[in-house]
């Protein structure tokens, strides 16, 4: 079932919005319009369903239109044109009153800056949706202290949002969403503001709740990963106009043009990361002035068959085998000097992984990452090239 | 004299056929006045001290009573107890009205760009204005006596009311607005349950601010027979006492002090109020 029917849409900021309908009919650009009437044409003919249950998500650049777009979905921002179909009722011709019904029973929204009120402690925060509806002081804070059960934001009840960091900020944020028990819940890039880690972690729980709670979520972001990761459907952006939806398998094996398929290639990892970017510390380093024994004891200990050798300041001299430390301490040799080997690889931290991975391929001993003046900056091991396509993080030792 | 000056005069004249009004608010102002003083001045003077010392020492701390005490004190041993009174009576009229008319016109500029840009030039004329030039229509409708001070008054001391309530109505963030209004927030659920809470703190800078231009204007407005303390510093020029007038003037201050430290602790520090 279609939870969101939008059609046709428009967005037109400016004085006199429908003297510029004219000239989009003739064909004219989104620049071309600005330059000529002064008029931002934010949404151009965007017409598109949502499903029951489904995680739909718009991308798209700053200035695409993303953000106008899910606030006419509730109206903060007044469509110029087109009909938004909420459950079948088009919220467009709805009057103040019945606009107001709407946005308290059916939808609910989370913010990219959390959008908190910092006078009221967490769970005032959380209670505000039922409280302008009149519900009565228990029966709201027993749907609260759940949805913050939800989001596992328990025993934070009487903190203000100050005291709470980005990513607990916006776990408030999603539970006054969800605490109205709405449908749908549009989230305008609610974890855009929140760092790398945490926003990953709470792409996750997004997830997670979702396959508890099943709503209906209109996801905005200008990050393609974020998209593929939660979205069931994308919708990409580009100055107003809606240039393709498609499941992520269908935006990244056929981009409809030129500037999806330019978002898609930045997905091909192996040119974006770096060697720098998933080496990690060797497990063992011995130094020029160490024996052979000292060398043998360090790999026994943690099951090496090589080792790679540094001077004082770290700088790279070469690797030693288990074997032919061995058979040095055979001969009587004390000098790792005497049995150091230069076949490895060695690459620069600034090479890009679809470069390393041939190599990496072929080598049975650690890639060694130098700089320019021979440092030993970290190794690359095949396991954490293939880590970091996948988009997993690196683990150290 | 020319055609602007002329003009203001017949517009002043014309506005004269509208008496019942300013017999009402004459009235009404007369009212509040005598009865505000008559109740300042119920308790012998020790008394409303202490009692103004204990409130005081509640609101602004231990350091603010114990000026408080001992201004209040050197008030009663100079004997300008009464044309404190009265003067406190004025400028709590004064402020109670400018407020009265500030908050809501602030409240009105903030939700309606039309009115901010109608009102904020008129706000300009007002506090650019000298002071005592609102004291000659004021004359002219209201005759002489407190009645015409406290108008004056509540004119030069409404800017900044209207000013820092629309300022600080306008300065809660985008947001969180869009967050009270996607929640199906009324307009009224909306203004008293988000703008007016987080605009408090500047809202009571206004407050202040007011309050101290009040007690400012009705010390000139002495010239117009307002009474007070600023009747007593006015003798003291007029009659080169230059004691009496420098007594009056020195309990003028300690008003000031005590009314600005007082209004400063009305402003909420977040948290305390839940």
């Amino acid at each position: 079932m279609d939870e969101i029917v939008v059609r046709n849409l428009y967005k037109i900021f400016g004085p006199k919005p429908a003297s510029v309908f004219p000239l989009l009919e003739k064909g004219l650009g989104k620049e071309q319009i600005l330059a000529q009437t002064g008029h931002t044409v934010a949404i151009n003919n965007a017409s598109f369903t949502v499903r029951k249950g489904e995680i739909f998500v718009v991308m798209g650049l700053s200035g695409s239109g993303k953000s106008t777009l899910i606030r006419c979905l509730n109206r903060l921002v007044e469509p110029t044109r087109g009909e938004i179909l909420i459950e079948g009722n088009d919220i467009t011709k709805m009057g103040p009153a019945e606009l107001r019904e709407v946005r308290r029973k059916k939808l609910a929204m989370v913010f990219q800056r959390f959008g908190l009120f910092p006078h009221r402690t967490v769970l005032a925060n959380v209670e505000y949706g039922l409280e302008i509806q009149g519900i009565d002081a228990s029966t709201r804070r027993k749907k609260a202290l759940e949805a913050l059960e939800l989001v596992g934001l328990k025993g934070w009840e009487s903190s203000y949002p100050d005291a709470l960091s980005g990513g607990m900020q916006q776990r408030v944020g999603l539970a006054r969403a969800l605490a109205t028990g709405p449908e749908l819940l549009l989230m305008d890039e609610a974890f855009s503001a929140l760092d790398p880690l945490i926003r990953k972690q709470m792409q996750d729980e997004l997830l997670r709740l979702q396959s508890r709670v099943k709503k209906t979520i209109v996801f905005i972001t200008h990050d393609l990963d974020e998209a593929l990761k939660i979205g069931d459907r994308i919708a990409i952006m580009k100055d107003g106009v809606i240039v393709q939806i498609d499941t992520p398998e269908g935006i990244l094996q056929q981009p409809r043009n030129g500037y999806v398929a330019a978002f898609t290639q930045d997905v091909d990892r192996t040119k974006i990361l770096t060697a720098s970017s998933v080496m990690r510390n060797p497990d063992a380093l011995v130094t020029s002035k160490d024996g052979p024994r000292v060398a043998i004891r360090k790999m026994q200990e943690l099951g090496l068959s090589s080792v790679f050798v540094v001077g004082k300041e770290r700088e790279l001299r070469g690797l030693v085998t288990i074997n032919a430390c061995l058979q040095a301490v055979q001969e009587g040799k004390t000098q790792l000097e005497e049995i150091l080997t230069t076949d490895f690889p060695t690459t620069s931290p600034d090479t890009p992984l679809r470069d390393l991975l041939p190599v990496a391929a072929q080598t049975k001993v650690p890639i060694a990452v130098v700089d320019e003046r021979g440092t030993l900056l970290g190794i690359v091991v095949r396991a954490s090239v293939l880590a970091g396509i996948m988009g997993q993080e690196v683990k150290g030792p | 004299m020319s055609p602007i000056g002329q003009s203001v005069e017949a517009l002043v004249s014309w506005l004269e056929n509208f008496g019942f009004i300013f017999t009402a608010v004459q009235k009404l102002i007369e009212s509040v006045v005598g009865g505000l003083q008559w109740l300042l001045l119920l308790l012998p003077h020790f008394a409303l001290i202490a009692l103004v010392v204990v409130l005081t020492w509640r609101l602004a701390g231990s350091g603010v009573a114990v000026f408080v005490a001992a201004g209040l004190g050197l008030i009663v041993y100079m004997n300008l107890w009464l044309e404190t009174i009265q003067t406190l009576a004025l400028v709590l009229t004064a402020g109670f009205f400018a407020l009265l008319i500030g908050i809501p016109l602030g409240i009105w500029a903030a939700k309606n760009d039309t009115v901010d840009k109608l009102i904020r030039p008129v706000l300009d004329f007002m506090q650019t204005m000298p002071s005592f030039v609102y004291l000659i229509p004021a004359v002219t409708f209201f005759s002489l006596g407190p009645v015409p001070g406290v108008v004056a008054t509540v004119v030069f001391a409404m800017p900044p009311a209207v000013r820092l309530t629309n300022l600080g109505i306008r300065q809660v963030p985008t947001e969180v607005i869009e967050a009270a209004e996607s929640f199906g927030s009324t307009p009224n659920q909306l203004l008293f349950k988000v703008q007016l809470p987080l605009a408090l703190p500047t809202i009571m800078a206004g407050v202040n601010q007011s309050i101290m231009m009040s007690l400012s204007m009705v010390v000139i407005a002495a010239m117009i027979g307002a009474g007070g303390l600023g009747g007593e510093v006015l003798r003291g020029i007029t009659q080169l006492e230059v004691g009496k007038g420098f007594e009056a003037g020195l309990a003028v201050v300690i008003i000031a002090i005590f009314l600005d430290r007082i209004t400063q602790a009305l402003v909420p520090v977040r948290g305390r109020h839940n």
